[in-house]
C-alpha cells in the first residue's frame, strides 16, 4: 500500500529539483519580485516595514501560481498521467502526494527564503518569525487550491494565465488571514493566534476539498 | 411533468417557447409596478432623500447576483451527478447574467456610497466578497471559452462552480461577522424583516420583477445555446461529410 506513495513522492521530488525541473526558479521569481518593490514604492524603511508581510506574502503568492502549471502537465505531455489515472490507485491520495512533493519543491523553499529577504524589507525579528511561521502554515492551501485550477487547466495549451485567474478568488481567504497574523506581532493590540488558526484551518479545508476536487477535474479532462 | 422529461432538449424547447411570451409579460408588468411604486409611492428618506431610490435597484440585482449563482452550483450537481444534458446549458446560459447583475449591484452600490459614505469603494467584507464573485463569475465564462469541446468545458465548469459555491454564505454573513461599512441584513431576517412596510413592499415588487427578468433571460439563453451547439454539430457533420467525399478522391 505504502509503496506506492513513497515511489511517486520520491519521483515526484526527483523531477522537480534535476534539470528541467525548476523548483528553485519559484525562489528566484520571489526574490526578483522582492527586489523590485522598493523601487516601485520607494526605499523609505519605515513604509516597507509597515508593508514588508503583504509585499511577502503577495510574492509568495505569485511564485506559487507561477510553478503550478507544470503540476500535471508535464505528466500529461508524456502520457505518465494517463498511466496514472488508469492505475487504479485512488486519484485523490495520487494528488495528494504529488501536491505535497510540489510544496517540498517549490513551497518549502519560498518559506525558508522569507527570513532572508524580509532583511531588505527592514522586519522586526519578531515579525519575521511571523511572517515565516503563517507562510509554513498557508503556502501549502496555496499550493492545494491551485492544484484544483492545475488540474482544470491541464488539457489547455496555454492554460497558466487562466490558471492564475481562476486560482487567484480562492486564495484571497488565505492572504487575508496570512498578512493580519504576520502584521498583527508588529501593531501591538491585534491578537496573533486568532487569525493563524483560522490560516491554518483554511490549509486544513484545502488538504480535503483540493484533492478531491482536482482528481473530480482530472477525470474528466481524460475522457 | 417530471424533470427528467426536460432532458429532452426538443422538449425544452418547445415549453420554453410556450413559456417565454407568459412570463415576458409577467416580467414587464412587474417592471411597471415596480418602478411606478418605487418613484411615486416609496417615500424619501429623511436623511438620504431621493438617493434612497437607488436601493430598489442595488439590493435587488445583488439577490440575484447570488441567485444566479446558487442556479449554476445546482446545475454545476445536476452535470456532475445526473449527467443531465440540459444542466450544463443551464449553468452556461446563467453565467453572464449572473456577471451583469453582479456588475449592476457594484455599479449602483458605488454610485449610492459616494453621496452616502464619501467614496465609490472601499475594501468593506461585503463588498469584497461580491467583488470576488464578479471575478469568479469571468473566470467561469473564460473557462467556457477556452476549452471546446462544450461536454468537457461543462464538466471543468461544474467542478469549479460547486468550488466557487463556498464565497456564497461568506457573502450572505459576510455583514454579521466582521463590522462592516455596508449595513447588516435588514430583510432576510430569522426574526422578520426590519424596515417599515412602505419600503418593503415596492422593495418585494422590484425583486419579483428582477427574478422575472433573470427568468425571461435565462430561458432565451439557454434556448440560444441550444440551437448554437446544434448548429455546431451540423457544421462538424457537414465538414467530415465534405471530407469524407474528399478523401477517397485523393487517394484514387
Amino acid at each position: 500500500m505504502s509503496g506506492w506513495i513513497g515511489a511517486l513522492f520520491l519521483r515526484e521530488l526527483r523531477l522537480s529539483v534535476r534539470v528541467g525541473g525548476g523548483a528553485l526558479i519559484g525562489v528566484l521569481f520571489f526574490l526578483a519580485v522582492i527586489t523590485v518593490i522598493p523601487f516601485g514604492v520607494g526605499p523609505d524603511l519605515n513604509l516597507l516595514a509597515l508593508i514588508g508581510p503583504a509585499v511577502l506574502w503577495i510574492g509568495a503568492l505569485l511564485a506559487t501560481l507561477l510553478g503550478l502549471d507544470r503540476l500535471f502537465q508535464a505528466d500529461r505531455d508524456d502520457g505518465s498521467l494517463d498511466l496514472m489515472l488508469m492505475a487504479g490507485r485512488p486519484l485523490e491520495l495520487l494528488v495528494l502526494v504529488k501536491c505535497a512533493a510540489h510544496w517540498l519543491g517549490t513551497g518549502l523553499p519560498l518559506v525558508l527564503a522569507a527570513p532572508v529577504l524580509s532583511i531588505f524589507l527592514n522586519l522586526e525579528p519578531l515579525a519575521v518569525g511571523a511572517l515565516t511561521l503563517t507562510l509554513l502554515a498557508g503556502t501549502p492551501a496555496l499550493t492545494l487550491i491551485g492544484a484544483i485550477g492545475a488540474a482544470l487547466t491541464v488539457s489547455l495549451r496555454r492554460g497558466g494565465l487562466l490558471l492564475a485567474v481562476l486560482v487567484i478568488p480562492f486564495s484571497i481567504p488565505v492572504l487575508i488571514f496570512g498578512v493580519s497574523a504576520a502584521g498583527a506581532v508588529t501593531r501591538e493590540p491585534a491578537p496573533f493566534l486568532t487569525p493563524f488558526l483560522f490560516l491554518c484551518a483554511l490549509s486544513l479545508i484545502a488538504l480535503v476539498v483540493g484533492p478531491v476536487a482536482s482528481a473530480l477535474a482530472l477525470r474528466f479532462s481524460s475522457d | 411533468m417530471a424533470i427528467l422529461d426536460l432532458a429532452n432538449p426538443t422538449r425544452f424547447l418547445s415549453l420554453a417557447q410556450r413559456l417565454l411570451p407568459w412570463v415576458s409579460v409577467a416580467c414587464v408588468a412587474a417592471f411597471v409596478a415596480g418602478l411606478y411604486l418605487t418613484f411615486f409611492v416609496a417615500p424619501d428618506d429623511y436623511q438620504q432623500g431621493a438617493t434612497v431610490k437607488i436601493m430598489y435597484l442595488h439590493v435587488p440585482a445583488a439577490w440575484l447576483s447570488m441567485l444566479c449563482y446558487s442556479t449554476m452550483a445546482l446545475s454545476a450537481l445536476g452535470t456532475l451527478i445526473w449527467k443531465h444534458p440540459l444542466a450544463d446549458v443551464s449553468a452556461k446560459a446563467a453565467a453572464p447574467i449572473g456577471a451583469a447583475f453582479t456588475f449592476v449591484s457594484l455599479i449602483t452600490g458605488s454610485l449610492w456610497g459616494k453621496p452616502m459614505w464619501g467614496t465609490y469603494w472601499v475594501w468593506d467584507a461585503r463588498l469584497t466578497s461580491v467583488l470576488v464573485l464578479f471575478i469568479m463569475y469571468l473566470g467561469l465564462i473564460a473557462l467556457w471559452r477556452t476549452i471546446e469541446d462544450p461536454i468537457r468545458a461543462g464538466k471543468a465548469a461544474a467542478v469549479l462552480t460547486l468550488v466557487g459555491a463556498i464565497n456564497l454564505p461568506i457573502i450572505k454573513f459576510s455583514v454579521d461577522w466582521w463590522n462592516t461599512l455596508h449595513q447588516p441584513a435588514s430583510v432576510i431576517r430569522m426574526d422578520g424583516p426590519t424596515i417599515h412596510a412602505s419600503i418593503l413592499w415596492p422593495l418585494s415588487v422590484m425583486a419579483l420583477a428582477f427574478t422575472l427578468l433573470f427568468l425571461v433571460m435565462h430561458l432565451m439563453a439557454m434556448r440560444n445555446e441550444i440551437l448554437r451547439r446544434r448548429v455546431r454539430t451540423l457544421q462538424l457533420h457537414a465538414a467530415s461529410a465534405r471530407h469524407g467525399v474528399a478523401t477517397p478522391q485523393a487517394a484514387e
